[in-house]
């Protein structure tokens, strides 16, 4: 049980998950952010740590990443950051990135590092099911780390029950099968989708993630799942002019 | 076949698929499909027909007899440059549309580096009336300009990578995003032995017809199948890959893969990944790249665009950890002096991606009777301008 588990015990709709990356737009700005989310209502939140070839995502979030390496944010000074993440947050936390960065870390040091933070989960995109069972799972275990996999419109049944079974806080549900930093196609094909995994009745609560930039998009998503995901749209959000003192009018644009 | 893969996609402790769950059905697809139907006798019957009357094959193995005088031994040259299109790459891309009409996809995706890939893959989409779409970096488009004018003639689109360093590595991240936002009617066309499997191990069986031929065409020269010595460039190492495939499991072949050290390998400015690079993860396998304590891609150099890419397919990764093949490098320098040793004692301008691998002669030592063939994977007619800029011509 860490702090995800709680939270979806005790809030069944509308969750407001909110990604950033890590070092953008500046190197001390993480923790900041993460801070003023939590206090404009964001229910969770996601941190990306930046790689320079993020190939599941659009040009918003890979501007990002690149940004951020460039202001010289790697792994190290993330955890080093992340040192204060528990004195100044007390929602929980994911960190997102790619599987290189992590392995080069060392997988195991990586989950005691996350947990010794007091990070709850890690979204690893390209960090495959069988990988993950048979060479990570003990680590993760091992320190309470909930490992989230992704769900597409083309991820047929059996591997969505596979997933579920693996799964030990949420399932991360894409809007459609793309890049990040596209417009949720409100289309009888994605609700029709939506609708076929409700009914699967699945053990895991189920967060809907890409194309979520708006308020319209966020309802239609939480209509079918347990909460959503906004990337680009807040990313894209953080490069305009006085963004720390605007967030809580971005939360309240989303939430409405 | 010891060095093959095994069934979960992996040469030792190199390859399996990371790849995103958005890539996962496309993946798996191939990996359930593409061994029934590249097995299938109406497969193989169109694949060999069109390698003999539209590829031209087989290519010749040719005994180079003045390069055999200055080295003291019998060098025999693959002919990979006299195929259709100037290089071994049409020997994958006909392999893989004939998959791809069988998986009946509608669109073709492909990434290129120096453009050889992408000429490849325009042309037998053009022969098959299929839309082609090539990532390439920005400046690759820009130094390879005359390899983007035929893509444009043979009826594809070239889009540019302008993201990260706008070459090969950012042209491959397009590829894949491409994919990923049309995940049921495309096929990505993948260029070398790189990539989440099966892809290493399918381009690795388009290209092993040059080893296969080799073999045969040894046979008649020397009465011998097996030479002494193979040698070949790697850049992912598709050639390679072909090149050594048939000769794997006769250990008495020494295999020797040469790659690019650009300036140096100790200059900053290389792409010598065997030594450069340590293990990790990169376009889908795992495998060796170039890459910072943290894990971030390093950008390679090579003035070889075929060469300038900063991992090594996985199989070679697990070649050079198990010292089944030895991984030596060659600079900038060296390769273009070989490329016009090559010109002036055989009357064959080579690309200089295989340059490399005759650079290498000049630091062996046989004995009059070792038999030796070398890759030569292309022609150069796509680095004149190279080699006029260096020998001022």
């Amino acid at each position: 049980m860490n702090r995800l588990n709680s939270l979806f015990n005790q809030k069944k709709n509308n969750l407001l998950s909110v990604y950033f990356t890590a070092g953008y737009p500046t190197i001390n700005s993480t923790i900041d952010i993460a801070e003023a989310l939590e206090k404009a209502g964001a229910d969770f939140l996601e941190i990306g740590f930046p790689y320079s070839d993020p190939v599941a995502d659009g040009p918003t979030i890979q501007h990002s990443s690149q940004q951020a390496l460039d202001n010289g944010m790697n792994l190290n000074l993330l955890f080093e950051q992340l040192a204060e993440l528990r004195q100044r947050v007390s929602i929980p936390v994911l960190l997102m990135g790619y599987a290189n960065p992590m392995v080069q870390y060392g997988v195991e040091r990586f989950c005691a590092k996350a947990a010794e933070v007091g990070v709850d989960g890690v979204i690893v995109p390209d960090l495959p099911m069988y990988e993950y069972e048979t060479l990570y799972k003990d680590s993760f275990a091992n320190h309470n780390i909930s490992n989230i996999f992704l769900v597409t419109p083309q991820t047929a049944e059996a591997r969505i029950r596979k997933i579920d079974e693996l799964s030990n806080s949420f399932i991360y549900l894409l809007s459609s099968a793309s890049i990040t930093g596209g417009n949720l196609a409100l289309s009888d094909v994605t609700e029709t989708y939506f609708k076929r995994i409700k009914d699967m009745e699945l053990n895991n609560p189920i967060v809907i993630g890409f194309g979520i930039g708006n308020k319209a998009a966020f309802d239609k998503a939480t209509s079918y799942a347990n909460g959503a995901i906004v990337g680009s749209a807040f990313v894209k959000f953080l490069a305009e002019d006085n963004y720390m003192e605007r967030i809580p009018e971005f939360v309240k644009g989303i939430r409405g | 076949m010891k060095y093959n893969v095994n069934e979960q996609g992996y040469y030792g402790d190199f390859g399996g698929a990371y790849i995103p769950e958005m890539l996962y059905p496309n993946v798996e697809e191939l990996r359930q499909q593409y061994n029934a139907i590249i097995t299938d006798e109406a497969f193989i019957a169109e694949f060999d027909q069109l390698m003999k009357d539209y590829v031209g094959r087989p290519s010749p193995l040719y005994l180079a007899k003045r390069l055999s005088e200055k080295y003291g031994a019998n060098i025999f040259l693959k002919r990979e440059d006299l195929n259709h299109t100037g290089s071994h790459k049409i020997n994958n891309a006909i392999g893989q549309i004939l998959l791809a009409q069988r998986l009946g996809k509608k669109r073709i995706i492909a990434e290129t580096g120096a453009g050889q890939h992408g000429v490849a893959t325009a042309t037998v989409c053009a022969l098959k009336g299929i839309e082609c779409v090539v990532y390439m970096g920005e400046i690759d488009m820009e130094r390879q300009a005359p390899n983007v004018a035929r893509m444009k003639m043979l009826g594809a689109k070239v889009v540019a990578a302008t993201s990260g360093s706008k070459t090969l590595k950012d042209a491959t991240n397009e590829a894949m995003r491409d994919w990923i936002n049309n995940p049921i009617d495309t096929h990505y066309i993948i260029g070398s032995v790189v990539g989440p499997y099966p892809y290493p191990e399918m381009v690795a069986r388009f290209q092993s017809i040059i080893s296969l031929e080799t073999k045969k065409q040894l046979l008649e020269h020397t009465g011998k199948e097996l030479p002494e010595y193979v040698l070949a460039c790697v850049g992912g190492g598709s050639n390679a890959m072909g090149m050594f495939y048939h000769f794997l499991d006769d250990e008495e072949v020494k295999l020797i893969a040469v790659e690019a050290a650009g300036k140096g390998v100790n200059s900053g400015r290389s792409a010598a990944t065997s030594v450069l690079g340590r293990e990790g993860i990169l376009h889908g396998s795992r495998t060796i790249l170039m890459q910072t304590d943290d894990g971030q891609v390093v950008e390679p150099y090579s003035i070889s665009a075929g060469l300038d890419y900063p991992g090594i397919g996985p199989q070679h990764a697990h070649l050079h950890k198990v010292q089944r093949a030895q991984y030596v490098n060659i600079t900038d320098d060296e390769s273009l002096e070989a490329g016009l040793l090559v010109s002036q004692l055989e009357g064959i301008i080579p690309a200089i991606e295989s340059a490399h691998a005759f650079a290498y002669l000049e630091k062996m030592k046989f004995e009059k009777t070792d038999n030796v063939v070398i890759c030569l994977s292309g022609r150069g007619d796509k680095d004149l301008s190279t080699y006029i800029k260096h020998f001022g011509f």
